[in-house]
């Protein structure tokens, strides 16, 4: 399990960089979700894999380390998704409004343009 | 309970900001009297911390390594304060400078979202919350550096935004992987663990990440593309906003976590550090000295003199950590102040071009000289602060045996000055070009004119009382560089 994680995580990141190195921009913006899937996964997997151990106490409060997963991890994956929600709305509605601004969505014009 | 106020402040104001949303003149009052109040709160924090020492406050009182910590010592209480008095007189000047459109369009609510992020990061204990005041104040930059959506601000702001994203992300990833190391994100607690652990060399590869997402913020050699190409864009007030407080979060975080978490290969990360501070120094002002946009050169310099404070930090010394951080609230005030002015050359004569600008001596010697003090204290001409921040750091690195560093430093400053006196030669004392009847005088805000000469003022005062404060300054210094006490004072 934690094999296959960590080749999907190198995985998004290889595919993110990909999506970085395009001309258009819109993937740009398929390359942060990609980087911010990847580093969700990443933070996922610190907390150690323990498979079908939810991260709660038992009923009457008591807790055995040895059968619960570490909740913090996934604290901080809840959070970071949705900032990485917030910030993909933003990102697209950039893209959006720098389509209708400029008429092209090539970081080459894009270039071209700052000449001028 | 005091430590959180300058966060929750800002974040209630921006309720109050949304509830009047309609209403310019009582967003105006709210936001400046928000930001007074945090100035007072601020200057009571650090009056506290003089007194007594830095302290911290636990979120929910959940004791130190679990709950949230805030923590205030004497750089983070400084640093409280330069903000706070900054936003106070750019929230002023902006009442003034920016057109209805942008006011209207929820300038006031993005200021203080940004100020609220910018106090969490100075006050956070905890790396994982670091993280998210971090994305508040991202957040908030975004939309005001797109604010208006001028088709250039929207080339720039794309730059600027894939850039610091990835950079978050970067930040993000090294937390995940020094919680896998560590088992804990609360920053004295971690201090502790390092320094307690046999494989310390392990934590080098979070490092070097929480280095390169920081040193994007900072604006770093390798890593500062994006300023140049972002903040000459959006209308002056929002840049002299920005440029006071954004880079300066990522030069405060990379202090502290240089001094608390760096404890094997000092070496590496000595010469790492003073190679950047260096090769930052030059590329920055060599670039201001090849622009003829004001705002252009005014960029360029925030580079140039992040490598100052980076190298303050390579030093690694009370006197060079103490220079460094009297050169960032020198930097922070002199900077915010040659944008103001800057700005308000532009409402006179409607352009930034160099080739443009010219007589302001003549029509409006104020005005001339409301830019000549900050650009001077910039270039380091006593007896304005800059002088006495170089002075603080030459002393450091002359005193440590850094030659190169600190002769690098030395002669950036004299490009420095070139390039004020480059400004000042072709907007204030250049006869105009082309016609006489055609350079424009238009009448300047009083709100903001108001706040430039309050800015100005308030530089001179803190040069002039240089003397008294230097000692403080020193404390901070010693403060960051003791990691002991900042341990001892959140674990109790």
């Amino acid at each position: 399990m934690l094999t296959l994680l960590a080749v999907i995580i190198g995985f998004l990141y290889a595919a993110s960089i990909y999506m970085f190195l395009r001309r258009s921009i819109v993937k740009l913006v398929l390359g942060i979700i990609f980087l911010s899937h990847a580093t969700n996964l990443l933070l996922f997997v610190t907390g150690g894999l323990r498979i079908g151990k939810p991260a709660f106490t038992d009923a009457d409060g008591s807790v055995d380390l040895a059968t619960v997963s570490d909740p913090l991890p996934q604290a901080l994956i809840l959070t970071a998704i949705v900032i990485g929600l917030g910030i993909t709305a933003f990102s697209l509605v950039l893209v959006y409004r720098f389509y209708k601004e400029t008429g092209t969505v090539d970081l080459d014009e894009l270039a071209e343009n700052d000449q001028s | 309970m005091i430590l959180f106020i300058p966060v929750i402040l800002p974040l209630s104001a921006i309720v109050l900001l949304l509830f009047s949303y309609r209403r310019e003149r009582l967003q105006q009052l709210i936001s400046i009297v928000s930001m007074g109040i945090l100035t007072l709160l601020a200057a009571y924090i650090l009056w506290l911390v003089m007194k007594h020492g830095p302290f911290a406050m636990q979120a929910g009182a959940w004791p130190a390594p679990f709950g949230i910590t805030f923590v205030a010592d004497l750089f983070s209480a400084i640093m409280l304060l330069t903000t706070a008095l900054l936003s106070l007189l750019v929230t002023i000047y902006s009442t003034g400078f920016l057109d209805r459109t942008r006011r209207k369009a929820g300038f006031y609510i993005l200021i203080h979202g940004l100020i609220g992020g910018v106090n969490g990061s100075f006050l956070t204990g905890d790396i994982f919350n670091l993280y998210v005041w971090f994305e508040v104040m991202l957040i908030s930059s975004f939309v005001l550096m797109t604010l208006g959506a001028e088709k250039k601000q929207l080339r720039g702001s794309i730059k600027y935004v894939v850039l610091n994203l990835v950079g978050s992300v970067i930040f993000l990833t090294a937390i995940g992987l020094i919680y896998g190391k560590t088992g804990t994100l609360n920053m004295a607690d971690l201090a502790v663990r390092l320094r307690e652990s046999e494989h310390i060399e392990l934590i080098n590869s979070s490092l070097m990440l929480f280095f390169i997402a920081f040193g994007i913020k900072a604006a770093l050699f390798p890593f500062f593309f994006w300023l140049p190409a972002s903040y000459p864009t959006p209308p002056v007030a929002i840049t002299a906003f920005l440029a006071g407080t954004l880079t300066k979060v990522g030069v405060y975080v990379i202090i502290r976590f240089y001094c608390l978490f760096v404890i094997s290969d000092i070496n590496v990360f000595y010469y790492l550090v003073m190679g950047i501070a260096g090769i930052t120094m030059v590329s920055g002002v060599l670039m201001a000295a090849s622009s003829y946009d004001i705002r252009k050169i005014l960029s360029f310099h925030i580079i140039s003199q992040i490598g100052y404070m980076i190298m303050g930090l390579g030093l690694a010394t009370v006197a060079g950590l103490g220079g460094a951080i009297y050169f960032m609230v020198h930097n922070m005030l002199s900077k915010t102040a040659t944008f103001m002015a800057g700005g308000l050359m532009y409402k006179y004569r409607g352009t930034y071009n160099l080739h443009a600008l010219g007589s302001i001596y003549r029509d409006f010697p104020l005005l001339a000289f409301l830019f000549l003090l900050p650009a001077l204290s910039l270039a380091g001409i006593p007896p304005l602060p800059g002088f006495f921040g170089k002075l603080f750091l030459i002393y450091g690195g002359f005193t440590e045996g850094a030659w190169i560093i600190t002769s690098i430093a030395i002669a950036v400053s004299i490009i420095t000055l070139f390039s004020m006196i480059k400004i000042w030669n072709e907007a204030v004392w250049k006869n105009p070009p082309g016609k006489e009847t055609g350079m424009q005088k238009n009448p300047l805000p009083p709100s903001a004119f108001y706040a430039t000469i309050a800015m100005v003022v308030l530089i001179i005062l803190f040069g002039l009382a240089t003397g008294h404060l230097s000692d403080h300054f020193f404390e901070a210094g010693r403060q960051v560089l003791d990691a002991g006490l900042y341990i001892n004072t959140v674990i109790k």
